[in-house]
């Protein structure tokens, strides 16, 4: 609803539209549009873990009980602190001055695109369980299971590609299918239940989060079905050489296939929800489910459809993990669904459900999780800042009126994300 | 008209009656086949029970049951119990049953089923028999914050703000329970680390409370959101904090106190009356809210902006400082909830402690409708599912254990897949109150 409004009172305000003139840019920044809105959100997000790092840092905290005598050293600790913890968060994720220099002395040069090409490599599968959230997001489903789902699919694409053997090409394309058939029987239990018996999605997703947590756990113990033979670890079987996604290039660990298929989904998605008579039902039962039924929709079947998209997007983010370009792909392991679920969520949120908006929001969380690693490396400061800069960034995106008063700005009040998910009551 | 209505409605029913019926025969002819243990190896002889726990004042005689016949027999009257739901069912004119007597049955075949595991379980171990003191001890535990959870999330809807985010301020609680208690230290710390717990809950519920009802986010979608910020702020702090100084998290916690007379009861006692503080705050939460809710004009005025918040105005109740009151009151509760996690139980705090008890005890207020000694039925069923997982695990059933931790979220995902659509939130639940 406000997203509507504000494109129609802002014209000048999205991305794209024709004749950009200074006047309508600072007008877009004063009345906060929804980019100025993100931006912000970012920034704020920034500054809060700024504070957080400062505050839980002993050596900083250590400055500044000797403020009396010296004050210089309190504040410059404090900008040290935080100064290192974000510049390692850049170069871990963007570009490393340090490599360029080694280059110039004859280090390599594909290691100036390291850092890019992790980003990449860590967004793809956030894009793709973004996806998955995003399109439940337009029916009306807040689809917490992405978790789930990318277990079902990764439990099928580890046996496909563990213990099936395939040629060449057919292996990778069969494995990569049947993650998709994994994740969407995940999501269709959870679109079949709402459907027949109205369970609510929030909790029979989650709880199927942890039953799936369970069932890979057992599915990789105790000589069970997934588990690398002679391992007495919780560890699958390497993934045959067949069935692993091609590298596109560059240096390790590189973009590969997976990559281009998160693209791929996204461009697909779009057209799906703009283009096609599903998406259309999607959209509107999302907004309206009474319209929708009294202009003769399913809005059971919209549900259930919209569950089995999602369950198969992130099955394929599970492929693109499994059958990741790196070689050799890491064995299937309980700890391989990570938070790309949730993570999914935040993705989809700070996207605002939108295709284009899930890709960059997936790059940018995909350069937060490449930087975190640096930030650990180097500094103190421990990578889950990086999960509570995401948690803070999408809780600022999603209170718009907050940021606008923070900053001043004087654009019409309105929430930030559409009322997407719907209470008990349906 | 009543022609076309039958034909479409009678299909299903039929399919709901081979279900049922066909359920509770396949369980009798588990129990029979399975369970009596009479068709395999070593599974014979008596199943025994223990009544009180080793080393307690009264020691009541355990109870021996011959396993093989037992389960026969319960198998015989689950199979029984199907035959009857079928016939009911599937030919209409031979016998009636009420719903009651339909969830009798249900009972009948369920509990049946239940104990025939648990004969076989406990015949086929040589070494130790099953206590179910210890068995229903641990419901009671594992409940406490499912109650105190669920407690939290209906306090919040009734006033008509739904908390998803129970899940956050049961694992915020947790951390700053154990870290106050840690910091202070003694038993005095246990105290200073209840009431941190509680107030973290409470801030929780005041973030909670002013994004929803300020600045009007939608709230599934906020709560499970500060869920992911309380998840990543614990594990930020963990990390941060009570790794690299050990003191901080030293696994400080309350030793069980026994209520004078009421704890000496055989059976019951132990149950009921002998355990760590906070089972005694929560049943103190528990009566004060139910009657709080239901018979004081306080509850009546939070239930009247739950329902229809603009006739509340009207007759000049504060909505929103109602609701803001209730939501951080709500924080507070799930807080001395997630302070058992910690300083109620074993004391130190690992990463997402919490592992879905938020989130199970928001399936709990629905199952029980929104009313806090539903709430508390539900959360002793998800108990019973998990402490049951652990129990068997301990008697070396041959059943994974990671399957049989899958029970309380199975079993959450049944009672809410069967109820769904015959409860009712309160209903302004969620939406946010703008004056006109």
């Amino acid at each position: 609803m406000t997203e509507q409004q504000t494109a129609v009172t802002e014209p000048a305000a999205g991305p794209g539209r024709a004749r950009l003139t200074p006047g309508l840019l600072i007008e877009a920044v004063t009345q906060g549009s929804p980019t100025v809105i993100t931006i912000l959100a970012i920034f704020s997000a920034l500054v809060v873990g700024g504070v957080l790092i400062v505050v839980t840092d002993p050596v900083v905290l250590r400055a500044w009980d000797s403020l009396g005598y010296a004050p210089a050293a309190a504040f410059s600790s404090t900008w040290q602190s935080v100064a290192g913890a974000y510049s390692a968060l850049f170069e871990g994720s963007i570009f490393s001055p340090a490599t360029i220099d080694h280059a110039f002395h004859g280090g390599s040069i594909a290691a100036i695109f390291y850092p890019l090409s992790l980003t990449v490599y860590l967004a793809t599968p956030l894009i793709l369980t973004g996806l998955a959230v995003a399109v439940a997001f337009r029916a009306g489903l807040f689809n917490i299971g992405a978790t789930s789902q990318f277990i079902g699919g990764a439990i099928v694409a580890a046996w496909l590609g563990a213990d099936v053997s395939l040629p060449l090409v057919i292996h990778v394309v069969v494995c990569v299918a049947g993650a998709m058939v994994g994740g969407a029987a995940l999501g269709w239990v959870v679109g079949e239940l709402k459907a027949r018996t109205g369970a609510h999605e929030v909790i029979v997703t989650i709880m199927l989060n942890y039953v799936m947590a369970n069932l890979l756990v057992y599915l990789l113990s105790g000589h069970s079905l997934l588990q690398a033979p002679g391992q007495p670890n919780q560890v699958g079987a390497p993934v045959a050489g067949n069935a692993v996604l091609p590298h596109v290039g560059g240096p390790p660990p590189q973009a590969d296939v997976g990559f281009l298929l998160a693209i791929g989904a996204a461009a697909a998605v779009a057209w799906l929800l703009s283009r096609s008579t599903i998406g259309f039902q999607f959209r509107t039962v999302g907004a309206n489910p009474s319209a929708a039924r009294s202009a003769g929709m399913s809005v059971e079947r919209t549900w259930v459809r919209a569950m089995l998209i999602a369950g198969a997007l992130a099955g394929l983010a599970a492929a693109t993990v499994i059958l990741a370009g790196a070689s050799p792909p890491p064995p299937l392991a309980p700890s391989t669904p990570g938070t790309y679920g949730f993570d999914g969520i935040t993705v989809a949120l700070l996207g605002r459900a939108k295709p284009g908006g899930v890709v960059l929001a997936g790059l940018l969380f995909g350069a937060l999780n490449a930087g975190g690693t640096n930030v650990a490396g180097i500094t103190s400061v421990p990578t889950d800042i990086v999960q509570v800069l995401e948690g803070l960034i999408v809780l600022f995106v999603a209170a718009p009126p907050l940021i606008r008063s923070i900053y001043r700005l004087r654009g019409a009040a309105g929430t930030g994300i559409e009322d997407f998910a719907k209470g008990w009551n349906g | 008209m009543t022609a076309l209505t039958t034909a479409i409605r009678l299909p299903r029913a039929d399919v709901r009656g081979y279900l049922a019926a066909g359920g509770f025969i396949v369980l009798g002819l588990i129990d029979i086949f399975v369970f009596s243990g009479l068709f395999s190896t070593g599974h014979h002889g008596d199943a025994v029970f223990a009544l009180s726990l080793p080393g307690s004042g009264i020691q009541v005689p355990s109870v021996h049951v011959p396993a093989p016949p037992t389960a026969l027999a319960l198998g015989l009257v689950t199979i029984a119990a199907g035959a009857v739901r079928g016939a009911a069912d599937l030919r209409p004119g031979t016998i009636e049953l009420t719903s009651l007597r339909k969830r009798l049955l249900i009972g009948i075949a369920l509990i049946g089923s239940l104990f025939a595991l648990l004969c076989w379980a406990d015949a086929s171990n040589p070494v130790g028999s099953m206590n179910l003191i210890d068995l229903l001890q641990g419901t009671v535990f594992a409940a406490i914050p499912l109650v105190l959870g669920a407690l939290s999330g209906l306090l919040c809807e009734r006033s008509g703000v739904i908390n998803i985010a129970i899940e956050g301020q049961l694992l915020t609680g947790a951390f700053a329970a154990a870290m106050v208690s840690s910091a202070v230290g003694a038993t005095v710390g246990l105290w200073f680390g209840l009431l941190a717990g509680c107030l973290t809950g409470g801030l929780v519920g005041a973030l909670l409370a002013v994004f929803a009802i300020k600045y009007l986010v939608d709230q599934i979608i906020l709560g499970v959101v500060i869920n992911l910020l309380a998840l990543g702020m614990t594990n930020y702090l963990y990390d941060r904090v009570m790794v690299p100084y050990a003191n901080f998290n030293t696994g400080n916690f309350f030793t069980p106190y026994k209520v004078p007379v009421l704890g000496d009861i055989p059976i019951i006692g132990p149950i009921f009356f002998d355990s760590s503080v906070i089972l005694y705050i929560a049943y103190i939460l528990l009566i004060v809210i139910q009657v709080a809710l239901f018979h004081t004009r306080w509850g009546l005025r939070v239930r009247a902006v739950g329902e229809h918040p603009t006739a509340a105005d009207t007759v000049g109740i504060r909505v929103l400082l109602t609701r803001y009151r209730n939501v951080i009151l709500g924080g507070m509760v799930a807080g001395i909830g997630g302070a058992y996690l910690t300083v109620g139980s074993t004391g130190q705090f690992s990463t997402g402690i919490s592992s879905g008890f938020g989130y199970i005890g928001l399936a709990c207020m629905i199952f029980g409708r929104w009313k806090p000694l539903g709430a508390t039925a539900a959360a002793l069923l998800f108990g019973f599912a998990r402490q049951l997982g652990q129990e068997l695990q301990l008697l070396n059933v041959p059943i994974s254990p990671y399957l049989l931790a899958m029970l309380p979220y199975v079993a959450t995902i049944v009672a809410v897949a069967g109820l769904a659509g015959k409860v009712r939130a309160p209903a302004a639940d969620g939406k946010p109150y703008i004056k006109a």
